[in-house]
């Protein structure tokens, strides 16, 4: 704080609230009396999880709030600006030339209908700054400064014809083209892959410093805002729990909040049990030379080829780890095994005995030892059913249960996944992120399955949330005897809960590694790659992390 | 294939589609009338009729055929440009159709060029103040037109306009047309009737879609790079909302041809639509199918034209 009260800052809120008022005309109020200052040229990080109200903060300071929100009092000043007391039109006047705007999601916040010169230099036409031709040859200048292939070419492209990564670094050329004195990143690379991930924050940190602007980097990753922020503002429930300068709140953090965030970010590894197992017992899973992909099968290939020559073994009572980044094919490995997307070559075996690759031809006993877990529980839940009716329906299909029997059990599967029995009643669009992945899973149980495939379950949850699930699943492992195939790209989550982990890159398995000794032993230089990719909870790590850039070259999506 | 011809194999197939369902909705066509209850001969010879005479004619009229073969006569036939004879006053089924349809098609016509801007706009322009009361005032009017069966409406029209108030000549065919202000007072009823009909749903269909793309991420960005409420619509929610637009303008305005016969009866228009009812009654089934054949091929062809619209209006599908 010493630093920001020599000079005048160049943002100050003070005892910000922001309302909404919810479906059923309640006010609440998501914002509760926010205060902090950022000075001229400082990057400031605001970290919290979903709901912590971080994205409504920042959005707020371009004088903008979401459907149903509205600013109810305190006071925001940006440079000479009063945002809260502006007209709307002044507002529209600031937005853009002196705060402007790096989404989460470049994907959806490109047009998906107009060229990306156009969209960049938009801004520069809006307010009318400079000649078309200035704007162009600026935009192409920040192409660069950004390392993005073809700066000169790139802009004459449309959004879809990008990569995830170049979008994202193009929507921060859109952000700086009006040389704005407060630049406003919201999570930008949350959706990107981790080999992704890092050359977007290296070009973000090298502009940032370049151009002297300040900055607000919202972010719910602790590792990531530790590389470019210089203080962090610990927000949950709408409420600052804490704030200091980037090292103090890593290494010496006084909340209580922040100790368990931090406690988050590395989960306790999983002890690995002594396979109690005689050699003789057939492993839970086997596949051998898996072939699969998408679309209508034609002499015996799909047009679109996923899976290549995929073998693994899982034995009973282990768990298997398998990651890889956006179309690795890891989640096709999950359909294909549940026979959702039938395999066109290739065996899998449960139980050391062949099952068919089509679902459907499935006998219901084979189908009630493989259950899968969907990423979404949003999705794969039914908005229009309740709990209880969500739960019961895998316990008459498989187990003919019944009446009060049937809501026996419901309950009792309620409560193997920490939820109150009198949940039953509710539907899931009542419950939170963490309460529908638990549902989600106990639908699972509810078959009573030997296996259970986990896609992704952890990736749209809160670190504390997820690392509460994953507890829930090593204490079902213990009480019920599970297996596990637990699909993520989170190499912390795959590490905490799994024996064996599987590397795989463009639908082939690059590398089978033990979950706790991945980094010493990989030796594929994707699996190094990608390791050397998680950014770690130290504000040097970017700096001094070097990678070839012949293997990224080759690996990498960029 | 290459990716840039891409669009063009997708418009090729979309026509590929609209000509195996005509073929389709011919062989319905057919056999529906064929279904039809009542005997041509009989008909035409009244009930004096004796049984030999009524054999005789259908054996004349070639009726004694079997189905599929009068069917694939029929096809060729239309695919000739001969639209067969008509049972009941042996003219040309073209010849009576041609002056008609260019009637159906003039009223169509001007209704399109009446109520497509004006739906737009209005669609546009509540999008775009969704909830206020401009918003609301549409909404309500357009609801109550879709309610409103059209009959009361044209009725309603001829009682105001043209027997209280005297402004408009109740008939519109045969009117006056020799002046642009007579042909403007000649149409404007049925024209008027009509538009509030197709309009209603394009209102909706528009209103619905602009809020969609209203709620995207880009207008969002659109909005915090400063841009105003008229340039996030007009330039980055609407071309991306053509697709579904032209859909729901294709699907009202398909109505313009084969659904108005209560419009052109109430205002005695002499269209297609009243054609075909006439041909009911007196079981002229040549004519029926005929009339039949082109409400489809109009609807088709204006369906079509709307997935094409779709698929070319989508970047995605461009080089």
């Amino acid at each position: 704080m010493t630093a920001t009260e020599s000079n005048t800052p160049l943002v100050s809120v003070r005892n910000l609230k922001i309302g909404a008022v919810t479906d059923s005309g309640r006010e609440v109020e998501i914002i509760k009396g926010v205060d902090f200052d950022i000075a001229p040229g400082e990057i400031l990080a605001l970290i919290g999880e979903s709901g912590s109200g971080k994205t409504t903060i920042a959005l707020s300071l371009m004088g903008h709030t979401r459907t149903g929100c509205s600013i109810q009092g305190g006071q925001i000043r940006v440079g000479e600006n009063d945002v809260t007391a502006m007209s709307r039109r002044a507002r529209a006047g600031m937005r853009g030339t002196e705060v402007s705007y790096v989404p989460q999601s470049a994907a959806a916040a490109f047009n998906p209908s107009k060229r990306i010169i156009d969209q960049v230099i938009e801004t520069t036409e809006i307010h009318k700054l400079m000649p078309r031709s200035t704007a162009r040859a600026k935009a192409v200048e920040l192409f660069r400064a950004l390392a993005l292939p073809d700066a000169e070419n790139i802009g004459s492209r449309y959004p879809h014809q990008v990569s995830g990564g170049q979008l994202q670094r193009l929507s921060a050329a859109m952000a700086l083209i009006s040389d704005p004195q407060l630049v406003i990143f919201d999570e930008p690379t949350t959706a990107l892959d981790v080999t992704t991930q890092i050359e977007v924050l290296r070009a973000f940190k090298s502009i940032m410093a370049a151009g002297g602007c300040a900055g607000v980097y919202v972010s719910h990753d602790l590792a990531v805002v530790a590389q470019i922020a210089d203080r962090i503002v610990v927000l949950r429930g709408g409420e600052v729990q804490e704030e200091g300068t980037t090292d103090q709140i890593l290494n010496a953090p006084h909340h209580p909040y922040t100790k368990e965030l931090l406690a988050a970010f590395e989960p306790s590894p999983h002890q690995v049990i002594a396979s109690t197992m005689d050699d003789k017992q057939e492993p839970i899973l086997e596949v051998r030379n898996l072939f699969a992909g998408y679309g209508t099968v034609r002499k015996g290939e799909p047009p679109v080829k996923v899976l290549k020559d995929v073998s693994f073994r899982l034995e009973r009572g282990r768990n298997l780890g398998v990651i890889g980044e956006s179309g690795s094919g890891k989640s096709t490995l999950a359909r294909a095994v549940a026979g959702i997307l039938p395999a066109y070559s290739g065996e899998i075996l449960m139980n050391g005995r062949q099952t068919h690759h089509d679902l459907a031809k499935r006998s219901k006993e084979e189908l009630r030892r493989t259950q899968i877990v969907f990423q979404l529980a949003d999705t794969a839940l039914n908005p229009g059913h309740s709990i209880g009716s969500i739960l019961a329906r895998p316990l008459t299909f498989y187990h003919g249960l019944r009446g009060k029997a049937r809501e026996a059990r419901v309950i009792e599967l309620l409560d193997m996944v920490h939820l109150p029995g009198n949940m039953r009643h509710r539907v899931p669009s009542e419950l939170s992120g963490g309460q529908k992945q638990r549902v989600n899973l106990a639908r699972a149980l509810a078959a009573q399955p030997e296996l259970i495939l986990c896609d992704e379950i952890t990736s749209a949850l809160d670190t504390v949330v997820a690392a509460a699930i994953l507890d829930l699943l090593k204490e079902l492992q213990n009480e019920l005897g599970l297996s596990y195939m637990f699909i993520s790209h989170d190499l912390s989550t795959v590490e905490a809960i799994c024996d064996d982990v599987l590397v795989m890159f463009k639908g082939e398995i690059v590398e089978a590694l033990p979950a706790l000794r991945m980094s010493d032993l990989a030796t594929h230089p994707y699996s190094r790659l990608l390791i050397s990719s998680i950014p770690k909870l130290s504000t040097g790590w970017l700096s001094s992390l070097e990678q070839d850039p012949e293997l990224i070259a080759q690996f990498a999506n960029r | 294939m290459p990716r840039s011809l891409l669009p063009y194999y997708l418009v090729l197939q979309r026509l590929g589609i609209a000509l195996l369902t005509l073929v389709i909705v011919s062989f319905a066509v057919f056999f529906a009338t064929a279904l039809l209850p009542g005997d041509v001969a009989e008909i035409l010879l009244g009930q004096a009729a004796t049984p030999e005479a009524v054999a005789g004619l259908r054996e004349a009229m070639g009726l004694d055929e079997p189905a599929l073969s009068r069917f694939i006569g029929w096809l060729t036939g239309l695919f000739q440009g001969d639209l067969g004879t008509s049972y009941v006053n042996n003219m040309e089924v073209a010849d009576l159709i041609g002056g008609r349809l260019s009637n159906s098609l003039r009223l169509a016509a001007v209704t399109t060029l009446v109520s497509v801007p004006i739906a737009l706009t209005l669609g546009i322009c509540a999008a775009m103040w969704r909830g206020s009361i401009f918003d609301r005032a549409v909404s309500i009017l357009t609801i109550s037109v879709i309610s409103v069966p059209e009959f009361m409406v044209a009725t309603l029209a001829v009682l105001i306009f043209a027997v209280w108030l005297g402004w408009l000549p109740a008939l519109s065919y045969g009117a006056n047309v020799d002046s642009w202000g007579a042909i403007l007072r000649a149409y404007a009823m049925p024209v008027i009737s009509l538009s509030f009909v197709v309009s209603a749903q394009m209102i909706r269909m528009t209103r619905a879609a602009v809020i969609e793309t209203i709620n995207t991420p880009y207008v969002e960005m659109a909005l915090l790079k400063g841009a105003s409420l008229s340039r996030q619509v007009l330039r980055h929610a609407l071309p991306n909302a053509f697709g579904p637009i032209a859909n729901a303008v294709a699907l009202s305005l398909s109505y313009l041809v084969g659904g108005v016969i209560i419009v052109e009866t109430i205002f005695n228009y002499p269209g297609v639509a009243k054609l075909m009812v006439d041909a009911v009654s007196t079981r002229d089934l040549p004519l029926i199918q005929s009339c039949a054949m082109i409400f489809c091929v109009s609807y088709l062809s204006l369906i079509t034209l709307a997935d094409v619209i779709a698929v070319l209006s989508n970047p995605r599908l461009r080089k």
